[in-house]
């Protein structure tokens, strides 16, 4: 019995002894996760998360503090990503992931109170004090945020609209059933006259 | 007799070509109107360079070329134009692009064409002359033909492979053209190969094609040329640049390579013919080939002006009544065109119409049975079947572990799938899904440097503000004599004043003393001079505290 | 020395660890998404458990056999190899971040993965000496990297597939599991030959 209790004593003193001391002479500073979660937020450094960034964000994730399902810009895909990353459950977003968008200033009421472009986190405004200010819109990540400060509520946020460069295939949807020839050729695929060469020949 | 070889894969659809290869090329007439986009090229869109209400020559420069890889774009006729602005285009997704509509004045004049003898061109004028005349691959990938005229650095180009297979069924342009004009086609090929030096000329044309093959010969024979013309054997997709390079040279042009490279370049026959046409008459891409095809009374090639759009097309080609669809392009490559507004692109090289006859709706999708057909027909020797299950999946790096941008999107694969599986749209769909994300990637990348720059920055200036702060801090608390001699020099002033108006206060008091004795220009002039003397004095003091802007000094003050 | 092949046999095959013996389920379900994880898990095992069974003999054999505390097995394992893992981790962190960066977040998973705690316990079930114990511990290790790497394959393939929503992911898991369970049956009887 004793010696029972002597061993086990002996092996936690131990090893207790060599992990106090491993975790002293081996730390290391800084945590490679962050970069990695930062790589898959979308860097539009909105905040809507909660945290001021995205860095933040991600350090926040790493440290086991925030949830990874608090990143609309993301959507659902991005949560997806993380949960893939860190083991984690896929969540639903807990916030509505809302389409790309762009904000716009309305030139007409823009006094020039410089307040957006400090608000700014990607420096897509561009303007000076008592000057019109005006949105550079392929830097805008539509974060929100310089909407608030407007004093004369001139800014908005427009929808991207899909351009001739930037228009994606959508993914083929069949119907079960062939639709009548009246209202099928609209949505047929393209390359459907492949398909049914070699019957019409 | 060339040694002939062999591509893997392809299928042997029914070439349906003799409907319109009969005919000859027919010039269309003048349209009512012509929407003619600014952007018909890879690379970078062309920048506009007329407004609206201005009056345009035919063969005018209406876009210029903004980049090395880019094209110009010219008015097809003379007249008005009408507008510049977005109009639909000629594309699957039938959103609109920024176009110059252009109002025939029905003289057809053009601009003044200047003639040159390509032989006594440099190359590097000819290839501005190239971009500028807007001549791009016009077998349908409009890929900036200049751009392609320039050698790979480390090889030497060994091989110009000139593209006349035209493999695609119905699509009878290139034949025509070869038949009719190959005088021109030869003449361009020379420039190309003065421009590329290649150690051998070889024209690929499909062996379908023996007129087309008989009038090459005869018109390079004519120019004593040493080109040779190579019937290649009637297989899809025998025109595809890779699979003819092979046919060809036996080469084998690897991924992420460009065959300049592999010390070989691919132009169509049309596109040499345009060349020909730009560098000797001066006449840029205003017009091209077009088959009209498929359903119709009429089939026929003719020569249509960029920018016709489909509706005015329609009456020379006579679509029967069952006609429910255009396709642009082949039968395998093609796209539906979006509406009747799309107008003639330089890609435009074949309107097919269709009818639910001719094309019967597809089939519905049955699940893939992995027998590996597609992977046989495939020209790449791609493995269609599994970039499908990942495509479908959306699993798309996986897809393109598999080579998914090797695709070609050619369709044999969809063309002999027994479950009827649309396997291009699939490998459509993954491709643009992973360009999005890409573009999406490079934003994010973008705007984190940004970020990372502004606060960056912001740092900074906090920094420096703090030490701005600490350091006038310490200079006050630390050195009170300059303080005091500040406090010093103000007391002078003040002390100056204070002695001047003594001096004037004296003066008057002298003055008052004598009176009388106004006749003293002595003491008239002494009071001058201490009245200015007060001024002077008194000065600087006015001018500090009245006119309010702070000075230095006081602003140091009023920070904490 | 083909004693030692038929250990190797026996471990990797026919008692394989986990379809076998149906031991480490937990990794062998939670980090088998991808074929590159399943790699990196698969090989911090083996580098763990060939450690462990090392260890474990050495306490096993010079404390508790020589003081007669059999009874004590069990726990004085455990905190072994928790420790040896803990221990390993840090000093790779510190000494090779490359190794860290594939091995590192699967290190802590398997301090407490039961596959890792049974071998060196049928090591001593089985009177392994030290040479054959280290050989068993590193082939059974090979054998759940075998299965790991078989079914992250499986299962990514089975992502793309067109499953049933009740059976979408872990369900259709587990039965994917449970017949490459079956299928490994197969192999028993195959040390029989001997």
């Amino acid at each position: 019995m004793l010696a029972a209790i002597l061993i086990m004593a002996l092996g936690a003193v131990i090893l207790g002894a060599a992990l106090g001391y491993a975790s002293i002479r081996f730390r290391v500073e800084g945590n490679p996760l962050v970069e990695k979660i930062e790589a898959i937020l979308p860097q539009t450094q909105c905040g809507q998360c909660g945290y001021p960034g995205c860095k933040p964000y991600a350090e926040a994730i790493a440290e086991g503090e925030a949830d990874i399902n608090r990143c609309p810009p993301g959507g659902q895909e991005g949560v997806a990503k993380l949960a893939d990353l860190l083991g984690r459950e896929i969540q639903p977003l807990d916030v509505e992931a809302r389409p790309p968008q762009v904000a716009l200033i309305d030139e007409r009421f823009c006094i020039g109170c410089t307040l957006c472009i400090q608000a700014c986190p990607v420096e897509a405004i561009v303007g000076a004090a008592k000057q019109m200010h005006t949105v550079v819109g392929a830097l805008c990540t539509g974060c929100e945020l310089c909407m608030k400060p407007c004093p004369v509520e001139c800014i908005r946020m427009e929808p991207i609209r899909e351009k001739i460069d930037t228009w994606k295939w959508k993914y083929p949807v069949f119907a079960l059933r062939p639709a009548s020839p009246a209202n099928s050729p609209a949505n047929s695929p393209a390359n459907s006259p492949a398909a049914s060469l070699e019957r019409a020949a | 007799m060339r040694q002939l070889f062999r591509f893997k894969g392809g299928v042997e659809p029914a070439t349906h070509k003799e409907l319109s290869a009969q005919a000859p090329i027919a010039a269309a007439p003048l349209p009512a109107i012509l929407v003619v986009p600014l952007h018909q090229s890879i690379g970078g869109p062309a920048r506009p360079l007329v407004r609206a209400g201005e009056r345009v020559k035919k063969g005018q420069r209406i876009g210029a070329a903004d980049k090395w890889v880019s094209s110009a774009v010219h008015a097809p006729t003379s007249g008005t134009v009408l507008a510049v602005e977005e109009r639909v285009a000629a594309h699957p997704s039938g959103l609109p692009t920024l176009s110059a509509v252009i109002e025939p004045d029905g003289e057809d004049a053009w601009i003044e064409r200047a003639p040159l003898d390509p032989a006594a061109l440099s190359p590097e004028r000819v290839r501005e002359i190239l971009r500028d005349a807007g001549v791009v691959g016009l077998g349908g990938a409009v890929f900036p033909s200049h751009v392609k005229t320039e050698a790979a650095r480390a090889t030497p180009m060994e091989e110009l492979v000139i593209n006349g297979a035209e493999c695609e069924p119905f699509m009878t342009c290139d034949d025509r053209l070869m038949r009719e004009r190959a005088g021109d086609i030869a003449r361009g090929v020379a420039i190309f190969r003065d421009l590329l030096r290649p150690r051998r000329v070889l024209i690929g044309v499909e062996d379908n094609k023996p007129e087309a093959i008989s009038a090459l010969r005869a018109a390079i024979g004519a120019i004593g040329e040493d080109f040779a013309v190579v019937p290649v054997p009637t297989r899809y997709p025998a025109g595809g640049a890779k699979q003819l390079i092979r046919a060809l040279t036996g080469k084998e042009v690897p991924a992420n390579r460009r065959s300049p490279e592999m010390g070989v370049q691919c132009f169509n026959v049309g596109t040499a013919r345009a060349a020909f046409r730009a560098v000797a008459f001066g006449e840029p891409v205003i017009s091209r080939v077009v088959t009209l095809t498929g359903n119709v009374e009429a089939p026929r090639n003719w020569e249509i002006r960029l920018g016709t759009p489909l509706r005015e097309i329609l009456p020379l080609m006579r679509p029967k009544a069952d006609t429910d669809r255009y396709l642009m392009g082949g039968p395998m490559m093609g796209f539906e065109l979006p509406s009747l507004d799309a107008p003639v692109i330089k890609a435009t090289n074949c309107v097919i119409a269709g009818s639910p006859a001719l094309f019967p709706p597809p089939a519905p999708e049955m699940p893939c049975i992995r027998c590996g057909s597609c992977a046989q027909a495939c020209p790449h020797e791609l493995q269609p079947f599994e970039l499908y299950w990942f495509a479908r999946a959306r699993n798309f790096g996986k897809a393109q572990e598999y080579q998914l941008f090797d695709c070609i999107e050619c369709g044999c694969c969809a063309y002999v799938c027994p479950s009827r599986i649309p396997l291009v749209q699939y490998f459509r769909f993954a491709k643009s899904e992973i360009w999005s994300r890409e573009r999406d990637k490079k934003a994010a990348d973008a705007a984190k440097a940004r970020f990372e720059r502004r606060n960056a920055r912001e740092e900074r200036d906090r920094i420096e503000k703090a030490e701005r702060l600490a350091r006038a801090a310490a200079a006050k608390a630390a050195a009170g004599a300059p303080t005091d001699a500040e406090a010093d020099a103000e007391a002078a002033k003040k002390a100056a004043i204070a002695a001047a108006m003594e001096r004037a206060q004296a003066q008057r008091e002298k003055e008052n003393a004598r009176s009388k004795n106004t006749g003293d220009m002595i003491g008239a002039r002494e009071k001058e001079i201490a009245e200015t003397e007060e001024r002077q004095a008194a000065l600087p003091a006015r001018r500090e505290t009245a006119s309010g802007v702070k000075t230095p000094d006081m602003q140091k003050e009023q920070e904490p | 020395m083909l004693h030692y092949l038929f250990i190797v046999i026996g471990a990797v095959l026919v008692n394989n660890v986990v379809l076998v013996r149906i031991l480490g389920l937990c990794p062998f379900m939670g980090v088998s998404k991808k074929l590159d994880t399943a790699f990196g898990m698969g090989a911090a095992t083996t580098f763990v458990l060939t450690l462990a069974t090392g260890a474990t003999y050495v306490i096993d054999h010079l404390l508790l056999t020589p003081f007669g505390l059999g009874y004590l097995r069990m726990i004085s394992f455990i905190v072994t190899i928790a420790a040896i893992v803990q221990l390993t981790e840090m000093i790779i962190q510190k000494s090779s971040p490359v190794l860290h960066q594939v091995l590192g977040i699967y290190l802590p998973l398997i301090t407490t993965n039961c596959a890792v705690l049974g071998v060196p316990l049928l090591n001593v079930a089985h009177g392994y000496d030290f040479l054959e114990s280290l050989v068993f511990g590193a082939a059974s290790a090979a054998g759940f990297s075998l299965a790991l790497a078989l079914f992250a394959g499986i299962r990514e393939r089975v992502e793309g597939a067109d499953v049933p929503a009740p059976f979408r992911g872990v369900s259709i898991a587990l039965i994917t599991a449970g017949l490459m369970s079956l299928a490994f049956m197969g192999f028993a009887g195959l040390d029989k030959y001997q």
